[in-house]
């Protein structure tokens, strides 16, 4: 009881020990971080920000990806780009004060991908089981 | 002792996915347990909801895109038509423009009037660089005969690139608000709620634009 008590005051005294975190704010601690160790947070993110994008438009150049592994190689550099953002700029983290933030993230992307893939895959099979313009034009010409 | 908070106390620990309680954090939070949460969390989730909205509109165009890329009509392609010199400048801008921006939330941070407006117009400068070379381009497919109108692929690519340049030029606007209201108003609390909706907002424009220069330009670019 009295820690319970005790733990609910700590509330009142301004601290965001305890609450939620917003996205896009760094982490709620008893201490708030120092200017330096934030800065060097975002450095890293800008750093491997800077270098994904750069291995994402030299991975273009045939002769350092096996062709066909291109598109693919694309795709895993943007979505690690993605998560560096996510994690670095936006503080996303998987720790028990934002658990809120992640999921309503996991849902998004639950979404998104139902979309684009879905998507991707209907019309692949439609366009497989069409029949060529070419072809319907010489059917209705006969 | 309060029925909730000895459920919660019972260690079965539902939704801390594997963390276990924090030393440093009460295992009510994330429950709704520890009353009802704070203006700036309400303000910050409810906005977290809307960006990811947003990403959901934006995969739909996405979806067009990479469906209609080769609904040519015999008109020129990607590879014709993009030019990856101009993408790469666009993606530095907009990049520093998302770290300048974490530089202005240190500012705002520590309620420093100054720094928070020296980023927060770099920030906009290379905002507004990006939607210059991005109107730049998009006039130079149009005067090339490459305009909405000409074939389906044409269409989804300005639907997408331009639906971003829309957001990026509101969130322009955005910042240029928020510039005039920090010296007017003060670090107050609206205010902050305020800026940190619109930090989520240009940290997730950079993340939207990672997903255009990927599937756009470089992977429409390669295939044939």
């Amino acid at each position: 009881m009295s820690s319970d008590r005790e733990r609910f005051e700590d509330f009142d005294l301004g601290s965001h020990v305890g609450e939620d975190q917003v996205v896009g704010e760094g982490p709620a601690g008893e201490r708030p971080p120092t200017l330096r160790s934030e800065l060097r947070g975002y450095l890293i993110g800008l750093a491997l920000a800077v270098l994904l994008t750069a291995a994402s438009f030299w991975a273009l150049d045939e002769h350092l990806i096996y062709g066909p592994g291109i598109v693919m190689a694309l795709i895993v550099f943007g979505l690690a780009q993605v998560g560096v953002h996510l994690v670095f700029f936006l503080h996303l983290t998987t720790s028990p004060d934002n658990t809120n933030n992640a999921l309503a993230l996991a849902f998004g992307v639950l979404i998104v991908s139902l979309i684009f893939l879905g998507s991707i895959w209907v019309m692949y099979h439609m366009n497989q089981n069409m029949v060529p313009t070419r072809a319907l034009l010489q059917m209705r010409g006969g | 002792m309060s029925a909730p908070s000895t459920a919660l106390r019972t260690g079965r620990d539902p939704y801390h996915m594997g963390h276990g309680p924090a030393a440093d954090v009460p295992e009510y939070t994330g429950h709704g347990a520890g009353g009802p949460s704070p203006k700036r969390i309400v303000v910050g989730y409810g906005f977290w909801i809307f960006i990811l909205s947003d990403v959901i509109l934006f995969s739909c165009f996405f979806a067009t895109y990479t469906v209609l890329i080769d609904a040519r009509a015999g008109g020129p392609g990607p590879q014709q038509l993009f030019d990856l010199h101009n993408t790469a400048i666009e993606t530095a801008c907009l990049l520093l423009s998302s770290f300048t921006c974490g530089m202005t939330s240190l500012a705002v941070a520590r309620h420093n009037l100054l720094w928070t407006e020296i980023t927060l117009a770099v920030t906009g400068l290379l905002g507004l660089t990006f939607i210059g070379l991005e109107v730049h381009e998009f006039l130079g497919l149009m005067a090339q005969g490459a305009g909405p109108t000409r074939s389906a692929f044409l269409t989804s690519f300005f639907a997408l690139v331009g639906c971003h340049g829309v957001h990026v030029t509101c969130g322009l606007l955005w910042l240029g608000t928020m510039m005039a209201q920090f010296p007017a108003k003060g670090f107050k609390e609206s205010i902050l709620h305020r800026y940190l909706c619109f930090s989520l907002f240009w940290h997730a424009l950079d993340i939207i634009w990672i997903g255009i220069f990927t599937v756009v330009y470089l992977i429409g670019t390669i295939t044939p």
